[in-house]
């Protein structure tokens, strides 16, 4: 007890000499305490013992004792604990476990309680180095970007260069694989995505939201102008003022309206960084407030999700499949590849840039076979060659169920395993034969549907079913434009049923294209950014995985149940209800349960605090989103954006974020974890990154960490949200969760700013996915997936349907909807609801326009805001001064309609009209017609939401109808539209 | 003496852009005194990606064609600058040296390639310094090539003897040998862009039904002499690469397998899918 006080005593005299030691040396902490006058008191909680510190002008001195009324007070419940927590070795665990049990109190207003916190933890950062210091006054940092790490080359704290990672002879080697007498080897640097090579120009953006603003005619306390949301302009504010709005808007709809009338969403794609992404630093805050989310729709998995999941589980993959080992796989034993609406050269799977290319090289040089069905002539078979086949849009079931019958009627099947690991193959054979409708799925049946020669097709089938293939359906564990159109269901769940046909998981018979599954080391704990990085959220993140027990934090829990489905928020705001279906990814009946808005007991969205502007151009019929912006039923639009782009012009204020570059962060390579599982395998090394703060903010813009930390000191939540720390803090914090401390120290690992992981050696590289299942063994591949309830026989024995089988009637769908018209029991040809069938629509609208993810932007990354992307040939076409949008049409459709190339066309249908640049080509056959979604630029040429856009956003034409009516999903890649030239003139309301 | 050349293989460029963007990343916003001044935002293409579509659907392919300054050893840029505002370093690489060619607008029109481009605020022709500043710097490569993901572009610094014997090894070629500029650029597989194919499939009748004629000999024949010959492929697709355009008639002749042979004129202008031949 006397110990544990004079310990205490001692540290609290040492304090004021540390911080006075700290002033001298570093010039940047001296500056840090000439910004605050007060008085800090840290004492026991039964005032036994103290010592008040007294900041005053730059100066800190302390004296023993209690101070009657000091500005803040840090309370200890004991002196041991005091003692304990106040080393600079302390646990953070014991910190973490003091606040929860209220051991450790601090009180007094936010701003300067967290001033202090972040002030005396600034005593461990300040001094340290970081960057590589190149001569000339130039320094090389790191960051990292949803296309790859990078070096970032900084002079006078301006960027002038940013580069992929060439690695040095320190970094780790590369692994070898050995197949058919050659040897792989990756090249010893990390590739780099075109939107992130774009990165400097996108940070001088012009764009660039550089201080907080106001719509001009929004009065918070008066007239709000909704209607002219999108309409007029802006006016500059203080930060102060911009805060001071949100913080009393938070406040007045809570007390107005109730629980759930604060609504907020993201885009699904961030700058990267664990800490400040919308998993982490969003939702830590959103909590802290309580909002109705908006809940994204499995938008790049979709039929996998809503369809394919059901014959085979893999529910923590959103329906798609796994990837262990499949590169060494695909090198040692595959004979052809089989890309289906697959087109890695231009998704880079998802964050992989081309680390994937040199792999398919190798399989090019070993003289792989490779096949590609796609409406579109895509990058990567222009690039690896082969045959090109082109379903019509949306029939691409029509074409399995046809392979499927070749291979039944000319026995190319794997008998022993169908009767081995499977369940229910007879029903869906017998409807293929036509024993069920009349019809046989026939290649001349599927000839008139989708229009692939009946010969090719067997063609296809019979080297299919005698060669060891791999189905690389959708460019990386699924996905694929196939998944998002009406019939995107049937598609995906028939691409699992062939490869169940033909032997799932025997050597050189598997899912993938070599885009993921490379041997790199799966075991080593570096966290994705969907576990929730500073979250504190359970629920809606994986953090209660890994990350809560490495990196102990406060938890933080939503209150407010409500939730507004994606694709629905325009619904949501305008009729004031809608219903839903979850993307849920712990069972396969998570989707069933449908939840309905609003929520019993809560209020409807009063308020809506956007985070970014992308929906225009990557959601569907998106005149809708701009319909709502302008509804009085929305008192209020806040918008923490980049840039000035997009939803975020229809905001009535504007919080000027930075980017990653101009803020600290850590993460690792194309690792996102959660749905896409060690997705860091489609890297040819694992790299983590330290992102540094390489320059600072641009303008007054900050940090969302900050802006979120500017709005919770007013509203008295700024402990619990930051806990105290800064960025740089949270970042160490990071770093201490991961396995890095057993390879580099934290001083180093900061001051290099990245550190390639090891690869495994070759015997402990992991087992390839579904061999165990092949082989009748307990599941080996390095994933709790399912999870232990959902085996029903043994643990790791079996899938994770009722019958552990890969089931191709499936159990879920029985217990859930046996009746349900839009997705059977098998799988089977649905005609698309908007498509040749569709008679009326298809004489008005006879163009199937599919609208792929882009391949020279990221959602909307890279894109539009004056970036250097905007130049590549194949994104935009400038025409008299404005860069247009692209859209590919046959010669024979295009001579049709007197369209050149590098027209400006109008592309239409009911729901509205974009104006693009044409491309006239052989890529797309005649009645297809190819754009990519994911434009950032919505510039209506009038009214927004009735107007033609030149900005590009496809997406305005594309359905908002749910792929099937039971699901949250969209069908984007079933869209009629109509093409003729643009005269400039026209403007439809 | 070791200089500078560049390798480019049609072939692996698959249109990435990412030599394209680094590149201005390199030069837009940024001077590096001595060698050039910042390249315009939007504009200049010192690396400028050519897109060659070749066929009709579904018998298609595409190729590109990264094309930069081709860092002639008999450069006309040179000769048409006035004041030695272009000049070739002994390391081979072109530079207009942006002070001294202030104002000099032919230097654009001098180049066969169209590879030198005019900088309307500042008032100079400009172009790929070959990243002249970061190679004294000790680079080893150019960002264009740094950043190439698919080993489409190579920066080779080596003697002219051993540079030879790459072009022969390689089969390597320059763009438009007639200009007799003698680039330092040499393109791999330029066949993919510069020439172009008769391609087709053959397809019988089996049992009512029509299959893809996998392994029919398909002969090619000018003027009567057999030029070519090969097998058609599991689709029952073959083709013929490396012609000329508006090469004039071609005879196709198909021999498979318990069919009567099938001969075939077409005319080639440019790249041609013959369509489906049916036996």
């Amino acid at each position: 007890m006397a110990f544990d006080k004079a310990q205490f005593s001692i540290i609290l005299f040492g304090l004021e000499k540390i911080m006075k030691y700290a002033a001298r040396k570093y010039p940047s902490f001296a500056a840090r305490l000439k910004e605050k006058n007060f008085i800090a008191q840290i004492k026991l909680r039964d005032n036994s013992q103290g010592r008040y510190f007294i900041f005053k002008d730059g100066k800190v001195r302390s004296k023993n004792g209690i101070y009657p009324s000091p500005d803040i007070t840090m309370t200890f419940q004991s002196a041991a604990l005091a003692a304990k927590l106040m080393k600079p070795w302390r646990s953070q665990l014991d910190v973490i476990s003091a606040m929860k049990n209220f051991q450790l109190g601090l009180e007094g207003p936010d701003e300067l309680t967290i001033w202090f916190s972040e002030t005396l933890n600034l005593l461990f950062t300040a001094g340290l180095k970081y960057g590589t210091d190149m001569g000339g006054g130039i320094k090389r940092y790191t960051s990292n970007t949803n296309g790859g790490p990078v070096f970032v080359y900084v002079k006078n704290n301006k960027i002038i260069r940013i580069t992929p990672i060439e690695f040095d002879e320190t970094d780790a080697k590369p692994w070898t694989i050995k197949a058919r007498g050659k040897s792989f080897t990756p090249p010893r640097r990390t590739t780099i995505a075109p939107h992130a090579l774009a990165w400097k120009s996108m940070v001088y953006s012009p764009d660039r939201l550089l201080y907080p603003m106001k719509r001009v005619d929004f009065d918070p306390d008066g007239n709000r102008n909704c209607h002219n949301r999108g309409i007029s302009s802006y006016e500059r504010i203080s930060w102060d003022e911009a805060t001071d709005i949100v913080a009393r808007e938070i406040r007045r709809v809570k007390r107005e309206y109730g629980p759930g009338a604060i609504l907020n969403g993201s885009g699904s794609h961030h700058t990267w960084g664990h800490l400040g992404y919308w998993l982490s630093a969003r939702l830590r805050f959103f909590n802290t407030i309580g909002f109705t989310p908006v809940v994204h729709n499995p938008d790049s998995w979709e039929g996998w999700y809503w369809g394919a999941m059901h014959h085979w589980g893999q529910s923590m993959h959103l329906g798609g499949s796994e990837t262990y080992s499949t590169v060494e796989d695909c090198l040692k034993n595959c004979e052809m590849v089989v890309f289906w609406s697959s087109d890695p050269e231009s998704t880079n799977g998802v964050y992989g840039a081309f680390e994937g290319t040199v792999r398919r090289q190798w399989l090019k040089e070993l003289g792989v076979k490779m096949v590609h069905i796609d409406p579109f002539y895509n990058h990567t078979a222009a690039l690896l060659g082969g045959k090109w086949i082109a379903p019509r849009p949306a029939t691409g079931n029509a074409l399995a169920l046809a392979i499927a019958y070749v291979w039944i009627t000319e026995g190319l099947y794997d008998k022993e395993y169908v009767a081995k690991r499977t369940l229910g193959f007879e029903k869906w054979r017998d409807y293929i034969l036509g024993k069920e409708d009349g019809v046989p799925k026939t290649p001349e049946w599927q000839e008139k549907e989708a229009g692939v020669p009946a010969k090719d097709v067997r063609a296809l089938a019979r080297e299919w079913g005698t060669r060891k293939t791999y189905l690389a359906a959708g460019g990386i564990i699924g996905f694929g434009s196939a998944c998002r159109c009406a019939t995107g269901n049937e598609w995906a769940r028939s691409m699992v049923c062939l490869m169940a046909m033909q032997g799932l998981g025997k050597p050189g018979i598997n899912m993938g294209c070599a885009q993921q599954g490379a041997p790199v080391d799966t075991r080593f704990y570096f966290p994705g950014y969907a576990e929730g990085g500073l979250s504190g959220d359970l629920q809606g993140t994986a953090l209660a995985v890994n990350m809560y027990q490495r990196m102990p934090q406060l938890p933080t829990v939503n209150t407010v149940y409500q939730r507004v489905p994606r694709l629905r928020i325009p619904e949501a705001i305008l009729e004031g209800k809608c219903e839903g279906y979850p993307t849920d990814s712990a069972t396969i009946e998570g989707q069933f349960l449908k939840f309905d808005y609003p929520a019993p007991g809560h209020s409807p969205v009063r308020m809506y605090y956007k985070y970014g502007g992308s929906h225009f151009g990557t959601m569907a019929e998106t005149n809708r989103y701009a319909k709502a912006y302008r509804s009085e039923n929305l008192e209020f639009v806040v918008n923490q954006s980049i840039w000035f782009e997009g939803e975020a012009k229809f905001a009535d204020v504007l919080l000027p974020a930075c980017t990653s570059f101009e803020r600290w962060d850590i993460s690792e390579f194309a690792n996102c974890g959660g749905y896409v599982q060690h997705s860091f395998t489609q890297c040819n090394h694992r790299v983590a990154i330290m992102q540094h703060k390489c320059i600072d903010p641009l303008g007054e813009s900050k940090s969302d960490f900050q802006i979120f930390l500017e709005i919770s000191k007013k509203l008295g939540v700024a402990a619990p949200f930051s806990e105290g720390m800064t960025e740089l803090d949270w970042c160490k914090r990071l770093f201490n969760a991961t396995d890095l401390p057993n390879f580099i120290s934290w001083k180093k690992f900061l001051k290099k700013g990245y550190f390639v992981i090891p690869a495994p050696k070759e015997e402990l590289r992991d087992p390839v996915s579904f061999r165990w299942f092949a082989e009748g063994r307990p599941k080996d591949t390095p994933e709790v997936s399912p999870l232990p309830a959902d085996y029903t026989e043994k643990f790791g024995m079996g899938l994770q349907t009722q019958s552990g089988k890969l089931e191709f009637e499936c159990s879920s769908l029985k217990r859930f909807d046996p009746d349900d018209p839009e997705r059977p029991l098998i799988s089977k040809y649905i005609p698309a609801w908007e498509g040749h069938h569709t008679k009326e629509l298809y004489q008005k609208y006879p163009l199937q326009l599919i609208s792929p993810h882009p391949r020279y932007s990221f959602h909307t990354m890279g894109d539009g805001k004056d970036s250097m992307v905007n130049d590549v040939k194949d994104h935009r076409i400038l025409i008299d001064g404005y860069y247009y949008w692209i859209i590919r049409i046959n010669t024979k459709d295009a001579e049709a309609r007197g369209i050149k190339e590098n027209d400006l066309v109008k592309v239409f249908n009911d729901r509205g009209a974009v104006i693009c640049a044409a491309q006239v080509t052989e890529r797309v056959p005649p009645g297809t017609v190819h754009s990519y979604e994911s434009s950032a630029v919505y510039d209506p040429v009038d009214e927004p939401g009735y107007s033609p856009d030149r900005g590009g956003c496809i997406n305005l034409l594309t359905p908002s109808r749910m792929m099937i009516k039971k699901s949250h999903s969209m069908a984007a890649n079933s869209c009629l539209v109509q093409i003729e030239l643009w005269d400039g003139e026209e403007v439809t309301k | 003496m070791k200089k500078w050349n560049l390798i480019i293989d049609v072939e692996k460029c698959e249109d990435c852009n990412d030599c394209f963007l680094s590149c201005k990343d390199e030069h837009v916003d940024n001077d590096w005194p001595g060698y050039s001044v910042s390249q315009p935002r939007h504009g200049h293409r010192w690396m400028n990606i050519m897109r060659k579509e070749r066929g009709q659907y579904p018998l298609i392919d595409v190729a590109y064609r990264p094309t930069p300054c081709m860092h002639c050893d008999s450069a006309p840029c040179i000769k048409a600058a006035r004041g030695n505002a272009v000049y070739k370093r002994n390391d081979g690489i072109v530079i207009i040296d942006p002070i001294k060619a202030k104002g000099q607008q032919q230097v654009v029109k001098a180049c066969p390639y169209g590879a030198v481009w005019w900088n309307e605020e500042k008032d100079i022709p400009q172009k790929c310094t070959f990243c002249a500043h970061l190679l004294d710097e000790g680079w080893t490569k150019p960002r264009c090539v740094q950043a190439c993901p698919t080993g489409a572009l190579r920066a080779i610094y080596a003697e002219d003897s051993e540079m030879e014997r790459i072009i022969k090894a390689e089969d390597l070629e320059v763009l438009h040998p007639e200009y007799k500029t003698r680039p330092r650029v040499y393109y791999k597989n330029l066949y993919l862009y510069e020439k172009c194919f008769i391609a087709g499939s053959v397809a019988f009748e089996k049992d009512g039904a029509i299959e893809c004629a996998q392994g029919a000999t398909v002969s090619l024949f000018k003027d009567s002499n057999k030029i070519a010959e090969t097998t058609t492929d599991t689709f029952g697709d073959f083709k013929f690469d490396k012609l000329d355009e508006n090469s004039g008639n071609y005879t196709l002749e198909i021999v498979y397998q318990g069919h009567k042979k099938k001969a075939l004129d077409v005319e080639l202008k440019t790249s041609l899918n013959a369509g489906t031949i049916h036996l």
